[in-house]
Order: C-alpha cells, then structure tokens, then sequence
C-alpha cells in the first residue's frame, strides 16, 4: 500500500466513526424533533395556561390541564430526594471515609446491582410489601405519594451513590492528611473538609438522582395509585406526568394523543433542566 | 549542665510490612531548636519524621518496635491520645495543602476542632497566628478568601498559621520548601529561625545547604540508620562518619 492509499484509509475509517458518533445524537434530535412536532400544535390550540395551570384533565370532554401531575411530580421528587439523598450520601461517606478497601470492593458492586434490577420489580414489592404497610399504619389507601417516595428513593440510590463516592475519592489526600495532622477526627475531618470540597459533585450526585426520580414510570404507576388530583398529604395517592403518558397512551387519539406528547415536552425540560444544573456544578471547579 | 530534650527515639524500628524501614534509632532533640534531618531519598528520614506525630498510623501494615518520648511520655503506645499528641506535634507537610475554604477557615480549623466557637477568639487567633508568620499586613482585608487563591509561598506560610494556632509544642517539616522557588525558600527558612525562638522545629530536608543554613542540630540518615548526629557545623565540617563526608560533600545521594 503506498503512503496515499494509507492516508485515504485513515480517513475513511475515520469518516465512519464520525457518522456512527453523530447517529446517537442524531436519535436524540428526532425524538425530540417528534415530541415538539406532535405535541406543540395541542399546546397552541389550547393554550398553554390552560395547559400547564389548569387541574382539569378530562380528555373526552376536552380538557387538557396537567397542573396536578406537574405537582405530584414536583413532589415525588423532592420526596425520593428526601429518602435517597441522605441515605444514599450517608452511605457513600461510609464506603470512602469509614470503610476498609476490602469491605468496599464487596459493597460497591453489590449496591450497583441495585441499579439492575427492573423498576417492575421495585413496583410489584412496593404492592405488595410497603403498600399494605402504609395502608395499616399511616391510613389511607397507601397507594400515595409517601410509598412512592420511599421506592424512588431507594431506586436512585446507585445514581447517588456512585457519583458521591466518585467525587470523595477525588478529594487530594493532602486535605484528610492535613486535617489529621490538626488533630481533627475522621468525622471531623470529613464534615469540615471533605464535604466541602466535594461538593459540587455531591451536588451533581443529587440533581441526577432527581432527574432518575422524574423519569421513572413503571414503579409509580403501580404504588401512586394514580388519582387525578394535588395531593393534599403525603397519604394521598398521585399521579405523576410519566405515569399519565404510559396510562393512556395506548387509547388515546387525536387531541387527546397530542396532550400527551406535549406532556412528553413538560418532561423534556424538566429533565433537561436537571441535567444542566448537574453540569454546571459538575463543571464548577473547587475553587468559587 | 542540664539539657532539655523535647523528643528521645530509643531504640526505635519501623517496618512497613515485611520491610524494615527504620533500624534501631536513638537520638534527642533539644528544646527551642532547629533539627534538621538529611539523606538521600528513601533513606527513612520523612517516615522518622511522621513517627513523631504517628502519621504512619494512617498507612496500612506499619508496625513499631522501640520508643519515641514526648516530655517524658512514649507516644508510640496504643493507649496514646492521637489527637492530643498531634495538637502538640503539628507538621508542616511538603506541597502546600491549605483546605478549599477561605483563609478564615483554614486557620480556625484547629481551634474549632478542639471546640472553641467564639467567635471574638477565633478573630483573635487569626490574627496572632498570621502575624506569626507575616502575612496579616498583606491578607487582613481577604480572609473570606478562598485559601487555593494564594501564592505557593502564601500557601505555604498559611499552612504554618494554621498550625500555630493550635499551639503547638513541636513544628515538624517534611521539605517545606521544596514546592517554592528560591526566593520564598529564603523566607521561609527565615520564618523557621523566627519559631525556633517559641517552638522546636524538626525539619527534613533534601537541600544540604538548607540544613548547613538553618539548623543548630543535623542528623543524617542512610537505608534507615541514623548514621551521624551531631552539632550541624560539624556534620558539615569535620564529620567522624565517612559517609557523613562523602554525602556532605555531594559524593553520593
């Protein structure tokens, strides 16, 4: 092969992994090509207060309001942060300040595996195990917003997780052995250094996991129970936007079937939004 | 005449697992003085060094035989306070390592370690230790600065406030300058011959000239023995040891 033939090969190749490269992104800008395409014309002809502000959804009488569920969401969220976010911060402490290299390498995989288990399977447990739990004794039906924010909590757990322990093992030994030589503890150390300067990826830790939280459908629908409405309590059964699409998308059509792309869209943002918070603080250096 | 030993190593050994890292050490280190301790790289002296404060304890499979006293105390029991002990015996490490907090923060850290809140002493901590080290002229208006923000040399010298302001017995430097250039080295030897007057200062060191400069007291270390200690003008100028001389005079290491 002359030096020519080399070099046009080269670039060939490289053309083609350039195209696969491109492809993923260019999935992503179909799907949301799509949402926006099926969704936004609903939004014009409704409106989109009506949309977005309105607690009224009866699809078969024309009323496209999503308000409570952009609620329930909201709260669903903020309730698995509740639950997994200190748990799972709590937890991440443990394995990179408290724990032995060996009892690590044992317990970090067998918490990723969480993150393998089908959302179906957190559901059916959640059925079968927690919802009578909450019914029995907290009252109501406990098909609620409390369930459903103990299981998210629990399912983002290997997000939270791994991204913590990732930033704290990112911390320069030189802080731990700095503050030791201060005569400061190992809780000391951590809570006053640490932390500190792993922050931002603690941070980015907790926006993934809400983002992972908003996103996940199949568990909710079968532990929220569903009803319409802004939940009042946390006993109170909800419906979340994820929950909604997946529930009547296989009947819907027409206008109804477009309420519910442009129901894909409030999502899009959210979770966009989310993940660019992530990055920005991922981002953020250690330094203000 | 009476001496005052601060820190008496008896017949210390150190082994990191199998490998026998320090042999058979013995020697004292007079109060308000200047140590320092030379040899070339991997010959012990840093692992000496983090014994005096048991900073080792942090490295897996260290094991100990001998003694270290400390005002009449042997450190290198189980039963010792390590936060006490390392309150006494501070150090001073090789990079600057200031915390990513401000420089407030940084100096308040030991203080606030061992409990104290108000926030009137704790300004005044600040205050007395940066002069201490002869940055308080030059950071008085910054110290909600973040620390990273400072020069090596500021760095550096920060690290020796924060220290200070736990009150500390024994200054320990594993090679303190060796991250600044020769300028801020200057200073910062400067700055040792300064604390001597309060405090005792051990300092390793790989820059002969260094220890010929600042110390009153040298020792110098090969594969793990103390080989010679002795008043530091004559490790440099008649040594009894013939590796002494070939090392001082730059035959080997």
């Amino acid at each position: 092969m002359s030096a020519a033939d080399i070099k046009r090969k080269e670039k060939l190749i490289q053309r083609i992994f350039l195209v696969v490269a491109f492809s993923s992104l260019f999935s992503l800008f179909l799907i949301a090509l799509f949402i926006f395409v099926e969704g936004l014309p609903m939004i014009w002809k409704v409106g989109l207060k009506d949309f977005l502000l309105s607690t009224r959804w009866s699809p078969t009488k024309g009323h496209f309001g999503i308000f409570a569920m952009i609620v329930s969401s909201f709260w669903v969220t903020i309730g698995a942060l509740l639950f997994g976010g200190p748990l799972g911060l709590m937890c991440s402490i443990f394995l990179v300040e408290f724990s032995s290299a060996r009892m690590r390498a044992v317990i970090k995989p067998a918490l990723e595996l969480l993150a393998g288990i089908p959302s179906v399977v957190y559901g059916f447990l959640g059925v079968v195990y927690l919802v009578p739990l909450v019914r029995d004794y907290l009252g109501g039906p406990g098909l609620s917003l409390l369930t459903s924010c103990i299981i998210l909590g629990i399912m983002i757990l290997p997000t939270v997780i791994s991204i913590s322990v990732d930033s704290l093992v990112a911390v320069p030994d030189s802080y731990r052995e700095a503050a030791f030589s201060l005569g400061a503890t190992r809780w000391q150390t951590t809570h006053m250094v640490t932390l500190h300067a792993a922050k931002s990826g603690i941070i980015t830790a907790l926006v993934l996991g809400m983002g992972r939280a908003v996103g996940e459908t199949m568990a909710v629908i079968m532990i929220a129970g569903n009803a319409l409405k802004i939940p009042l309590s946390p006993l109170d059964p909800i419906r979340t936007l994820t929950s909604n699409i997946a529930l009547e998308m296989g009947y819907a059509s027409g206008l109804h079937r477009q309420a519910l792309f442009a129901t894909g869209i409030v999502l899009f943002f959210f979770v966009m939004a989310l993940n660019m918070i992530a990055t920005l603080f991922a981002r953020r250096k250690v330094l203000k | 005449m009476t001496v005052d030993y601060t820190l008496k190593a008896e017949g210390f050994n150190l082994f990191y697992g199998e490998f026998h890292a320090l042999k058979n050490l013995n020697l004292s280190i007079k109060r308000n003085t200047v140590t320092a301790l030379i040899g070339p790289s991997g010959c012990g002296k840093s692992t000496l060094l983090r014994s005096f404060n048991r900073m080792n304890d942090l490295i897996p499979g260290v094991k100990t035989e001998g003694a270290i006293f400390f005002d009449g105390e042997d450190i290198t029991k189980e039963t010792v306070n390590l936060v006490r002990l390392r309150q006494k015996i501070g150090m001073v490490f090789q990079r600057p390592n200031p915390f990513p907090l401000s420089i407030r923060d940084n100096i308040t850290f030991g203080p606030r370690v061992m409990g104290e809140k108000k926030s009137d002493v704790l300004d005044e901590i600040v205050e007395d230790s940066l002069k201490r080290v002869g940055l308080w002229e030059v950071l008085k208006e910054d110290l909600n600065r973040n620390a990273l923000a400072l020069s090596d040399e500021q760095q550096q010298r920060l690290c020796i406030a924060r220290l200070l302001a736990v009150k500390p017995e024994i200054v320990l430097m594993d090679e303190p300058c060796s991250a600044l250039d020769p300028i801020a080295t200057l200073r910062i030897e400067e700055l040792m011959l300064e604390l001597k007057r309060r405090y005792t200062v051990v300092v390793v060191t790989h820059n002969m000239q260094q220890a010929a400069r600042v110390s009153d007291e040298t020792g110098l270390m090969y594969l793990g023995e103390l080989v010679e200690f002795d008043k530091t003008k004559k490790i440099f100028t008649s040594p009894s040891q013939k590796i002494t001389e070939d090392y001082v005079t730059g035959k080997f290491g």
